[in-house]
């Protein structure tokens, strides 16, 4: 029963890493695309080499640091953390899923970073500017990716496992990027985020639970139902949003 | 005047934190904050381990439905 629970939440942290980490990169891999066909692939993956190495560097000097905080007090702030963090991609999710919210559109994400490096061609300052775009797309979506891996990992003392799983993403969509090159806005990126909320706010709910020494029936087990309980609440959700009329607010 | 890099890094800090938790949803943050309040009183202030197993999801539900019946009606 230990094993099963506990693998039950393993698989459940791998599956938030993963999904998360890969929606954020394949949202900093359409700017380094977009850097690399109009400036040339140099400038772009020297900013996001450099980029990866920064992040790669704030985990290993937070990680361990957030393993030596008493594990309530970092379950409470971090429950908190992802709660809130879930809640908003699921809102997002729920109102894109629900036609109230334009889709997250990569095709126009490309477009305004051709635009920003065509802006600058007057200056002559082209590979500076690719250099930055790239480095700053792939730290900013990559900055989110190391607080979920921090938050999750230190707080379920899985740390490796949880790096590992952003590792895999990184691979993954790095190497998918690669074959489909410009073809990102065919992700199912919406599902994704939409699975992310719901695995962030079970695990929000979970830990802050914990750092408040709730007493969760089944103890591990409970994170697999309150996974259930946020994804049939989703779908109830987006059948109650979804407006007859057809209108698309900004947010 | 262009301000220093230190208090460059610093304003950056914050608005990096202040986008990542508030954003365009202040309501979701403050819910959370009050959300985990309230839990905090039922089971640290009155010690019911059942009522705060129940409270802290169907609180968050409520939040995110308070939250989208606001999107709905913009």
């Amino acid at each position: 029963m230990l094993l099963v629970t506990t693998s039950s939440s393993q698989f459940v942290l791998v599956a938030a890493v993963f999904l998360a980490s890969a929606v954020e990169m394949v949202e900093a891999l359409t700017i380094v695309v977009a850097v690399g066909h109009t400036e040339g692939w140099r400038p772009a993956l020297r900013g996001s080499f450099v980029a990866v190495l920064t992040l790669a560097a704030l985990v290993a000097v937070v990680g361990p640091a957030l393993t030596k905080v008493p594990l309530d007090a970092l379950r409470l702030v971090v429950g908190g953390v992802l709660l809130i963090f879930g809640l908003q991609w699921l809102r997002k999710a729920i109102l894109r899923a629900s036609g109230l919210l334009a889709k997250h559109d990569e095709d126009a994400i490309y477009q305004r970073t051709v635009e920003k490096i065509d802006a600058d061609a007057a200056a002559r300052q082209n590979h500076r500017v690719a250099f930055v775009l790239a480095f700053k797309g792939v730290f900013l979506e990559g900055l989110e990716v190391v607080i979920i891996v921090l938050t999750l990992g230190a707080s379920a003392r899985r740390l490796g496992l949880a790096s590992l799983s952003a590792l895999a993403a990184l691979l993954i969509v790095g190497g998918v990027g690669i074959v489909v090159a410009r073809q990102l806005s065919k992700v199912p990126e919406n599902a994704m985020k939409m699975t992310v909320g719901v695995l962030l706010v079970s695990y929000g709910t979970f830990f802050s639970g914990e750092g408040l020494k709730i007493r969760w029936p089944g103890d591990d087990a409970a994170l697999v139902v309150l996974v259930a309980f946020f994804a049939v609440v989703t779908w109830l959700f987006v059948t109650w949003v979804r407006p007859s009329r057809d209108v698309v607010v900004s947010s | 005047m262009k301000s220093s890099w230190p208090l460059r890094m610093v304003v950056g800090f914050a608005r990096f934190w202040w986008d990542f938790l508030v954003g365009d949803t202040p309501e979701l943050f403050v819910a959370a904050v009050v959300i985990l309040g309230v839990v905090a009183v039922i089971r640290l202030g009155a010690h019911e381990n059942a009522l705060a197993v129940a409270a802290l999801p169907l609180l968050a539900v409520a939040a995110l439905g308070v939250s989208l019946s606001r999107a709905r009606r913009r």
